[in-house]
């Protein structure tokens, strides 16, 4: 096992055994090998990092720490005591708690009977007592300074809330070893800032957490030590700050990835007919007199916060949404307002915001799901030609490096990297002069994501403009400038070559010059 | 900072005092969302007339809708927890008519006299729960689509009840039958009382114990209630046997207000189960809606029925008007309730 001794490099070393230790877990389901004599060790107070590309066996992992799951071989122990049984709940929630990427709050009860669900405070009676609940709703709240109102449905809360309170669940079943699964997949910059601030609270507090992220930067930021699986197995464990950026891509990888983007010759032909051509767009709750010009050829990004408008925007643009007033112009072409058939007719083609809800019928094959949005050319007279079909499918799998042992396997079937991939398909189906792509990485592995940017960057180079809607800085890397959006108007443009720094000020809505 | 507890000690008195003057009343306001049509409807039937608004006639109108309240709580429960069953409206048939045919003697009609008289009740409510119980199997157990399931049990029960009654109605139903569906406590029908007192408890139990709150959980996140203790197959199966239980009375109370029970007992009620439901308030994905707005739900549909009574429609219209009514509350709900029906 190349189990080092995964200490902290801060000097916040104790004497105290580990909070969790996994040694030599073996888990198979059926042929599938899902770890293969894998380990982690976590010690308290730490913020330790697990990374690895999709498949690696992380959720084994996090299911078999979480009790949902034994292991076919290997031990797990708490505290150097060896773990509860299966059936054992209660106690392996007083040992660990997860805050999955699926909410496991239900939307429809105040956030209150969420919190203490199953557990109600009774009166005299046996009739449960909402006044006890909701106030010790709010001191458990409170006590870990989470701001929302315990009387609030938790289908109303946003994604940053929702989390916080799910942690501060996960607290109360008296738990201080808490594991993230992707926890800024959702949020935007300033929430995932808001977040990182909270787990450091709670780290000062005593409690130790396990952050599975596919952002190496956040990473960098938040965590003391970092583990790396790679195709089931345990790979390397170390303090973050003893190993580089590019030696994590290379233990995440298994080779050594050039993690400078090369840059493509592209020719922006400026002045021939433009690919989109957007004129004082403007709708009141989201966004004001947004005016751009994107030429064949080239990739501007639309960078901002969330809220700041410029998902509406590129929505809009697809005619997902309705602008009040304004003009969009695709290909040269004046595409009706609020019509989907018309702007994917004037040759857009859309990666929607989020793809389990805009993006693909989970239960519907590759083959259809990547065919959707082009009936047309399935045969004549609104029949489908299966075969046609299939053949068109196999050309997007094969262009798109889609892992799929068929086109007729369900897309719910893919890893989420693969899933996106099949979303990009139906984008490019059509050759489209105008590429509208709102987070198009995101949730997704780091492979899949070079992948992803460029296939972008050579769809620019047949010819077609293109318009990143982001506020990840490695989607936006790719693009020839940014416009930044904040608070629903375009603040500033900025050309290639910019900063991390400059472009996250400038979608905060700071100014660096002044 | 480890001394944020400390710091925000005031904080739960705040929000506290924040509940009771803000957030709660606004939930309790949706729950009666449909209050403010009820007496709409009641003022427009006092100018329709008169009569409407006499004791005698609210009562009138209370105890027809009795029995397919029952029907309406049953459903409901079953709706909360993200099922559905259609076989209510046949168990309500099957259920006293088996124990007809058993008890009823021989001579009239196709009773066998098998069983004492007061032998009834026991067998009808056993029928009711022996439904209940194969269709929980089948759901539950065997994981089919309760969908299916139910709308085949619903063809089925007809069915068998069609067979043993050959197609005709039991008469001559002994006196156990009949004591709830005729007999008056305190000057009000039993049946009344027996809606009524159901939908209290059912209220309660559903607002306030950790067992009817698990019918909220289970229908809005399965796998968060499983994940926070709840059994939740074992709810299930008695969410739906209580509910076949409650479609067996609610028949017995019919039988016995008609002294009969007919081959097609209850048949069609249960579109007007789910109208009601989903007037109420009731989510069909799930989760949703309070046991006090389902009973607004049923009470607003008969109260608009008693109307157009009243008002002198011809009967032959009646049909059309109620489904005309269904919809015409469905918008009304949507009005007042202000949120998209699912």
């Amino acid at each position: 096992m190349p189990d080092a001794p995964a200490r902290a490099g801060d000097g916040r070393a104790t004497e105290d055994p580990p909070v969790v230790q996994a040694t030599g877990v073996t888990k198979k389901y059926g042929p599938t090998v899902a770890l293969d004599d894998a380990g982690i060790t976590v010690a308290a107070g730490q913020t330790h990092a697990l990374v690895g590309r999709n498949g690696a066996g992380k959720s084994t992992l996090v299911s078999i720490l979480t009790g949902l799951q034994a292991p076919d071989e290997g031990t797990v122990t708490f505290a150097g005591r060896p773990a509860p049984g299966l059936a054992d709940r209660d106690a392996w929630r007083r040992r660990v708690a997860c805050v999955y990427q699926k909410s496991t709050i239900i939307p429809a009860l105040t956030v209150a009977e969420n919190l203490f669900l199953n557990r109600y405070d009774r009166g005299g009676t046996g009739l449960i007592k909402w006044s006890a609940l909701r106030r010790r709703a709010a001191e458990l709240l409170a006590a870990w300074s989470v701001d929302v109102d315990p009387a609030r449905l938790a289908g109303d809360l946003s994604v940053e809330q929702r989390q916080f309170v799910e942690i501060a669940r996960a607290l109360s079943f008296g738990a201080r070893f808490v594991i993230l699964d992707e926890p800024t997949a959702q949020l935007d910059g300033a929430a995932i800032q808001r977040l990182f601030g909270r787990i450091r609270d709670l780290q000062a507090q005593g409690v130790t957490f396990l952050f599975i992220s596919h952002h190496l930067q956040e990473i960098y930021e938040i965590c003391d030590v970092v583990t790396v699986f790679r195709d089931a197995r345990h790979i390397v464990t170390a303090p973050v700050a003893d190993l580089p950026r590019s030696g994590l891509v290379a233990a995440m990888t298994g080779e050594n990835a050039a993690t400078e983007r090369h840059d493509r010759t592209r020719t922006i032909d400026a002045a021939g007919p433009a690919a989109l051509n957007v004129d004082a767009l403007t709708a009141a709750d989201a966004y004001r007199d947004i005016s751009f010009r994107i030429a064949s050829g080239e990739i501007v990004g639309l960078a901002g916060a969330a809220g700041s408008g410029r998902t509406e925007v590129a929505e809009t643009i697809v005619g997902l949404r309705v602008a009040a007033a304004g003009r969009v112009e695709i290909a040269g072409r004046h595409a009706r307002p609020g019509s989907v058939p018309d702007a994917l007719a004037a040759g857009a083609g859309f990666v929607p915001q989020d793809r389990h809800h805009q993006g693909f019928v989970p239960d519907m094959s590759v083959a259809d799901n990547g065919t959707l949005s082009v009936p047309g050319k399935l045969g004549p007279h609104g029949f489908i030609d299966g075969r046609r079909r299939d053949a068109l499918a196999a050309g997007m799998i094969e262009n798109l490096a889609i892992k799929t042992p068929s086109p007729q396997l369900p897309v719910s079937g893919l890893s989420g990297g693969n899933q996106q991939k099949v979303v990009m398909a139906r984008a490019l189906a059509d050759e489209p002069r105008l590429l509208v792509l709102i987070n198009p990485t995101a949730g997704i592995d780091v492979r899949s994501k070079e992948f992803l940017l460029d296939k972008v960057e050579q769809t620019a180079q047949s010819g077609a403009g293109v318009l990143i809607a982001s506020d990840e800085l490695d989607d936006l890397r790719v693009c020839d400038r940014v416009l930044v959006m904040f608070q629903g108007r375009v603040t500033a443009e900025i050309g290639r070559g910019w900063h991390d720094h400059e472009l996250v000020a400038a979608m905060e809505g700071m100014n660096l010059d002044a | 900072m480890p001394d944020t507890a400390l710091a925000e000690t005031p904080a739960p008195v705040a929000a506290k005092r924040g509940l009771i003057g803000g957030r709660v009343p606004l939930a309790r306001l949706r729950d009666l969302a449909l209050v403010p049509a009820i007496v709409i409807i009641a003022i427009v039937g006092q100018i329709v007339s008169p009569v409407f608004l006499q004791p005698d006639n609210l009562l009138n109108v209370l105890q027809t809708m009795s029995e397919i309240a029952l029907l309406v709580l049953a459903e409901t429960m079953i709706l909360i927890v993200k099922k559905m069953d259609l076989s209510l409206e046949s168990t309500m048939g099957l259920a006293p008519g088996v124990a007809a045919w058993l008890v009823v003697p021989v001579g009239a009609g196709h009773g066998l006299g098998l069983l004492p008289g007061g032998w009834a009740i026991p067998v009808t409510l056993a029928v009711g729960a022996l439904v209940g119980v194969i269709n929980a199997m089948l759901i539950i157990r065997f994981g089919l689509n309760g969908f299916i399931v139910t709308l085949g049990m619903l063809i089925v029960l007809r069915g068998a009840l069609t067979g043993i009654s050959g197609g005709q109605t039991f008469f001559h139903l002994p006196p156990s039958m009949l004591y709830l569906g005729t007999t008056e406590w305190f000057g009000v029908p039993a049946s009344i009382w027996v809606c009524l007192t159901l939908f209290a408890v059912a209220i309660v139990v559903l607002g306030w114990t950790s067992f009817g709150r698990s019918l909220y959980a289970i229908g809005g996140n399965v796998d968060a209630a499983k994940a926070a203790g709840i059994r939740t197959d074992r709810v299930l199966w008695i969410v739906i046997v209580t509910g076949s239980v409650l479609a067996a009375l609610a028949g017995l109370l019919l039988s016995g207000r008609l002294a009969s029970v007919a081959s097609a007992q209850g048949n069609g009620y249960i579109f007007t189960v789910f109208a009601a439901a989903v007037i109420g308030g009731i989510s069909l994905n799930g989760g949703k809606g309070t046991m006090f707005g389902a009973f607004t739900g049923i009470l607003l549909l008969f109260m608009i029925q008693n109307v157009l009574t009243l008002a002198g429609i011809p009967a032959q219209w009646i049909g059309a008007l109620n489904g005309l009514i269904i919809l015409a509350a469905l918008i009304v709900s949507r009005i007042t309730g202000g949120k998209v029906q699912d």
